[in-house]
């Protein structure tokens, strides 16, 4: 008897999840664009390498011609650094920058839908004279590009 | 926020301009002495009629005041494009706009 209700209940459990499953396989439950939260490891890690395998799943970055990264040789101000990225690459999943001395490299990324373009314009701070480096991901592998930036702080401008 | 779409023959020229003090949380108050806790943008959003086409993230090292600058193709006029940004207080603020 005990055992009957038992068998019952996961008859009718085992019925429940499946039919989860078939819901969530046809997209019913999932929604359109699924937002993945702040990474924090990412960003909060000391090191390229760590912060690329955390954000992107790998560190295997290839330099490549066809990332374009356009950042001022000389910046009188490290607060306000204006840095592009931008590739003709097709398949591009996401454009990332990094400042190879800050403490934490990882200042910005952003992942993109087909319709956006691979272009991305912003302003980052660098606590030093650096290299800075454009990121971009495309069909599963990363490419990047890089410029050094000289701060001079002081404002005498070198 | 200010945003500024621009219409280019299908493809939308989407400035914004944040105001936010973008603390990284290593600054130290002159006065006080004391450090000034963080506080930073960390997640911005780019919606083109409903659909995500930009997932944006940010660290402390974005300037304060941020800019960014993106481009969205297969716009047409009349299009709704929504921007919106959370900060680590989990402050936000969003945005409709309509391509021109």
């Amino acid at each position: 008897m005990n055992f009957d209700v038992k068998r019952r209940l996961m008859l009718k459990g085992s019925m429940a999840a499946g039919l989860a499953t078939v819901a969530a396989a046809a997209g019913l439950l999932s929604p359109t664009v699924v937002l993945a939260a702040w990474p924090k490891a990412a960003f909060e890690a000391k090191s390229i390498n760590n912060a690329l395998s955390s954000l992107l799943g790998s560190s295997a970055m290839t330099d490549s011609g066809d990332v374009k990264i356009k950042a001022p040789s000389i910046a009188e101000n490290g607060a306000v650094v204006n840095v592009v990225v931008k590739t003709k690459m097709s398949d591009v999943e996401s454009i990332s920058i990094l400042v190879e001395k800050n403490g934490n490299p990882l200042a910005f990324s952003a992942d993109l839908a087909k319709s956006a373009d691979p272009f991305v314009k912003t302003r980052v701070k660098l606590g030093q004279t650096s290299k800075v480096i454009g990121v971009i991901k495309a069909g599963g592998k990363i490419y990047s590009a890089s410029r050094i930036v000289k701060v001079t702080v002081g404002g005498c401008g070198g | 926020m200010r945003v500024n779409i621009v219409n280019k023959n299908g493809q939308a020229n989407i400035r914004v301009l944040i105001k936010h003090p973008m603390e990284t949380g290593m600054r130290k108050d002159k006065g006080t002495g004391k450090v000034v806790p963080a506080h930073f943008i960390q997640t911005l959003k780019i919606e083109h009629k409903g659909q995500v086409v930009i997932d944006a993230k940010c660290g402390v090292a974005v300037s304060k005041d941020p800019f960014f600058y993106f481009k969205v193709g297969g716009v047409a006029a009349g299009d709704a494009v929504k921007i919106t940004w959370k900060d680590n207080l989990g402050k936000s603020e969003s945005k409709d706009e309509t391509v021109a």
